[in-house]
């Protein structure tokens, strides 16, 4: 079921997958409604540099993902600062929270995810612009600041706030932070880098819960800081679809295609989608990703019928490390460096999953280096084919 | 169609390149946006139009004519 190009479409998140979908159903000649439908107050911004640049001095004015003039052109029916609570599949409506139910032929789901929370006292998240103007205010020399989570959030913060003078403690349950995303060896030197620029980083140290003027660690202990950033991932906005009779494991479930059900699409943070390039089912946080799952679950509303098999990309910056990484590295055999070195913080990484090269990740080296391995990604390259025997081979 | 981009903004995903080659590349040291072409033919908006879409920073701004 493909929606005619003179329907209406109704978009629940506007955010960064939002946009790109509202962005390309006018891009594709749609000319029907879009309702986009935002929880937080104000247009899309970009949320990447909230842990980076928003607090180290942008003003946030340098945030909305689009221009206003740019807005106004693709004639969209936004309504921001408003809840959608249910969807009735049936009857091919959404329900927002002021009690109004919208009509739609068709629907994308991109309402992302949201951070998890500690018990105890509140603390900081990092996932709005209001969240990051408040811990930005609580940064610089003569302040503390716990970190709980070495997660790529919790790393760039604590670096940045490390890089403004502020004492950093950054807590981390398992022994080697990121090593289930990147491999123990690559997780070890991204450690490193953090007790070299003065952070406190303790591994195997997990939080029980957040007290006023610090955290309770799981072994009864107090660790004090004047503020205190919970960054221990997150949940997908997934609650207001509860009763749809959709399906939820860990995000909206949707096909290749992005499809939930016909006519309802999922993309972004939130969308849990079976990407044929891996042959799995994958949910991804990434900020490439919600433009692009936005893009294709447009053009699928549309007819398409396109699969959704993309090489994943991120990047992170910590301190004076550039660090990107293409494919799909959890749950990896083999990581291999196959340029340059760990000791030197230049390198290409290089993961194996069974017998296909499906990870690439670099440290300090050329991105256009890095986007030829990208390719043999995409053409599901075999590892034998693909990775010189000469690299320094390192089983996981 | 006009294509201007923000240099200080740009996170060298390369997205841009991928979809568009002849109109987008990356400098070697940083991978950050170099534009080939300001003014691309029309056989190229497509590809140009998705790259500034899908580009992680919003650091392509489009005027069409």
């Amino acid at each position: 079921m493909s929606v005619a190009p003179t329907g209406r479409v109704i978009v629940v998140g506007a955010s960064a997958a939002g946009l790109a979908a509202a962005e390309t159903l006018r891009g594709e000649g749609y000319t029907g409604t879009i309702t986009l439908i935002g929880d937080e107050p104000t247009a899309p911004y970009d949320r990447p540099p909230l842990s980076k640049e928003i607090l180290s001095g942008w003003s946030p004015d340098r945030l909305p993902l689009r221009a206003p003039a740019d807005l106004d052109v693709l004639d969209l029916d936004a309504r921001y600062g408003c809840e959608a609570t249910g969807v009735n599949i049936s009857e091919s409506t959404v329900l927002l929270a002021d009690g109004t139910e919208v009509p739609y032929d068709g629907l994308i789901v991109a309402t992302g995810v949201r951070p998890r929370v500690l018990p105890g006292t509140p603390a900081h998240v990092l996932r709005t612009l209001d969240d990051a103007l408040a811990l930005k205010d609580r940064l610089g020399l003569g302040r503390t600041l716990a970190v709980v989570g070495a997660g790529f959030l919790g790393a760039e913060a604590a670096s940045v706030a490390a890089d403004l003078g502020t004492r950093v403690t950054l807590l981390e349950p398992a022994p080697v932070p990121l090593a289930h995303a990147v491999g123990e060896d690559v997780g070890r030197v991204l450690a490193q880098v953090h007790l070299d620029h003065g952070v406190d980083l303790r591994t195997g140290t997990g939080v029980s819960e957040v007290v006023p003027g610090g955290v309770r660690l799981d072994d009864g202990s107090v660790v004090e800081a004047d503020t205190v950033l919970v960054a221990v991932g997150s949940r997908p906005n997934t609650e207001w679809l509860t009763s749809s009779g959709l399906t939820l494991d860990d995000g909206l479930v949707c096909d290749e295609f992005c499809a939930a059900a016909p006519g309802v699409y999922g993309a972004g943070d939130v969308a849990r989608w079976h990407n044929p390039l891996f042959g799995t089912s994958m949910r991804i946080e990434h900020r490439t990703n919600a433009t692009e799952q936005g893009v294709a679950a447009a053009r699928n509303l549309l007819g398409a019928q396109r699969p959704f098999a993309p090489v994943p990309y991120f990047w992170s910056d910590q301190y004076d490390l550039k660090i990107r990484a293409y494919g799909h590295l959890r749950g990896h055999d083999e990581m291999r460096i196959a340029e340059g070195s760990l000791e030197e913080r230049k390198f290409t990484a290089v993961y194996r999953t069974a017998d296909r090269l499906t990870g690439v990740l670099s440290v300090g080296m050329s991105p256009k280096g890095v986007l030829a391995w990208r390719r043999s990604i995409a053409l599901r390259a075999r590892w034998q084919d693909a990775v010189p025997a000469s690299s320094a081979g390192m089983a996981r | 169609m006009h294509v201007e981009v923000d240099v200080p903004r740009c996170v060298a995903s390369g997205q841009c390149v991928l979809l568009a080659p002849d109109v987008f590349d990356q400098r070697d040291e940083d991978g950050l946006v170099v534009l080939l072409n300001e003014n691309p033919p029309a056989e190229l908006h497509d590809a140009v139009r998705e790259s500034a879409t899908v580009c992680p920073a919003a650091a392509i701004r489009l005027e069409e004519a």
